[in-house]
């Protein structure tokens, strides 16, 4: 285990350290204590590690994270997991604005509750939320999974190309050509598979939730094309 | 950019701590805006006596005898208290009105930051832990304070640019944010006798409460007209005599975090001021939901 004390030793030297994890690695686990809601802790990591953050974060942590499986035992600011690219992200805590923004893979688990604009622009990241979100989530998502067990804010989905939404509480508004849609039982395994991942099963079941996605009258989409995204 | 800071103490016993607190929580904003950095400090009120806060650009000349000039203006005691730029004037609260006016004539070149019981505003350009240091904020006292570190974005970088603004009797405002129809509200407002110091947005919109408070709204009504009636992107924290608000706009994309315990109410633009607060790993730690007004009074 690598202990590191943000507080004693610099956000600085401790994304170096982490960047310098190339390929394999026996340095597989990492804890920072004395995050004191510092900004980009542990961004841009490219590594298979295990790092757990012993406290609340700010700006960017895990932003364009790849492979590292990254643990906040606290909350998270805004831009949690922005760009992530692959690994895992999970936040005991709530996060704040546009957490997941723009993921291209990978998997954010957020135990407490989403600000708004979660999953703004994701573009393949799975985002499974065991409370609620903000208004404007999953605005202009192009694809990808974003599962919530709570209630959505205003404006799901708005502008929404090809992601899926799930939710399992009340949604209090739709954005523009976001429409409810029917759960098949390949969304029922998926959502399944996703509650397992997201840590989330034995919390609610695939059949308590409703589908959301794109009415397809705001793009020019081509269902020719489907098998591109 | 710009960070806000805000204490509100339930706790007597933290009130001598206040100025230090709410500075460590300043200093530690001094990334989201480096232009300016000002406090608005709540001190409590002296039994029949009321402050005026003045600002002077040169400070030598203008509070060179200003205690004695303004005795003998109003025929009434006067203590002051200089610190840098900046002198308290301690009157009778039945004369700050014509101490005010007298001073518009003694120094004409000093501005008013502030008027009430008891509010104090030292603000200036310079980095918030520069800014603090000058007005030795460390050591002040208070039942509540608010503070800011600005990013200029619709006026000049200047003292007057500076927040908090004040525009009404122990009122004060701060702002993340830029509003958009500022020109607009301020123009009614003149209509209505307001007077402004400036071109800067945050001003109208302080303005806009001291007005709508005048007119006999709660300071939760008054907060809730900011909802319609201005428009852009705002976070606001407002002080009052006995109380602290907030308000974002209906978008809230001017970051915002608060924290409750038993001893404060603390707002933080980031998690980050809150960090050294005490208690505040076990406190109740949240943001603050989108047009959605929040106030506490004592």
């Amino acid at each position: 285990m690598q202990n590191f004390d943000l507080g004693k030793e610099g956000l600085r030297a401790l994304n170096s350290a982490l960047h310098a994890l190339k390929g394999q690695t026996n340095m597989t686990a990492w804890e920072v204590v004395n995050p004191k809601g510092a900004h980009a802790i542990a961004a841009g990591v490219d590594a298979p590690v295990d790092i757990t953050v012993r406290g609340s974060t700010g700006y960017y942590c895990a932003g364009m994270n790849k492979q590292a499986t990254i643990r906040i035992k606290g909350s998270a600011g805004p831009g949690v997991a922005e760009n992530m690219i692959s690994g895992t992200v999970i936040i005991d805590g709530n996060a704040s604005q546009y957490a997941g923004a723009t993921g291209r893979g990978g998997l954010l688990v957020i135990k407490g509750n989403a600000s708004s604009r979660c999953g703004v622009s994701m573009k393949g990241i799975d985002i499974v939320v065991h409370g609620s979100i903000g208004h404007m989530s999953a605005f202009m998502a192009q694809s990808g999974n974003l599962v919530v067990l709570g209630d959505a804010g205003d404006a799901l989905g708005d502008s929404l190309y090809e992601a899926r939404l799930f939710v399992r509480g009340s949604v209090k508004s739709l954005g523009a050509d976001c429409i409810e849609k029917e759960m098949r039982p390949e969304h029922l395994a998926l959502l399944a598979d996703l509650l397992k991942r997201g840590e989330a099963d034995g919390m609610a079941r695939p059949e308590e939730f409703k589908r959301y996605g794109s009415a397809r009258n705001l793009y020019n989409f081509n269902i020719d094309n489907a098998s591109a995204y | 950019m710009c960070g806000i800071v805000g204490l509100f103490l339930k706790d007597p016993k933290l009130e001598p701590k206040l100025g230090a607190m709410l500075a460590d929580m300043l200093v530690t904003m001094t990334d989201r805006g480096p232009d300016s950095a000002g406090i608005a400090i709540y001190s409590g009120a002296k039994d029949g006596l009321g402050k005026i806060t003045v600002q002077s650009a040169h400070p030598e000349r203008d509070f060179k005898d200003l205690d004695g000039d303004l005795h003998d203006a109003i025929g009434q005691p006067v203590a002051m208290m200089v610190k840098s730029t900046h002198a308290v004037l301690e009157v009778p609260l039945g004369q700050l009105a014509a101490a005010r006016s007298a001073l518009s004539h003694l120094r004409p070149e000093m501005k008013v930051m502030s008027v009430g019981d008891s509010i104090e505003i030292f603000k200036e350009v310079g980095l918030p832990k520069d800014v603090a240091a000058r007005f030795d904020v460390a050591k002040m006292h208070g039942t509540h304070g608010i503070g800011h570190t600005r990013m200029a974005t619709e006026s000049a970088v200047t003292t007057m640019g500076a927040h908090p603004f004040s525009t009404g009797s122990d009122q004060c405002l701060v702002h993340n944010g830029s509003l958009s129809n500022h020109n607009g509200v301020r123009r009614e407002l003149k209509r209505h006798g307001m007077t402004f110091e400036t071109e800067n947005d945050t001003e109208v919109a302080a303005a806009f409460i001291s007005h709508k408070l005048s007119d006999g709204e709660a300071l939760g009504e008054a907060l809730e007209s900011t909802l319609t009636d201005l428009d852009g992107f705002f976070t606001f924290v407002v002080g009052t005599k006995n109380g602290f608000g907030v308000v974002r706009d209906p978008i809230a994309c001017k970051p915002a975090v608060m924290a409750e315990t038993d001893e404060y109410v603390a707002f933080g633009t980031e998690y980050r001021a809150l960090v050294n607060l005490p208690g505040i790993e076990t406190a109740r730690v949240w943001e603050p939901e989108p047009a959605t007004v929040y106030f506490w009074e004592r």
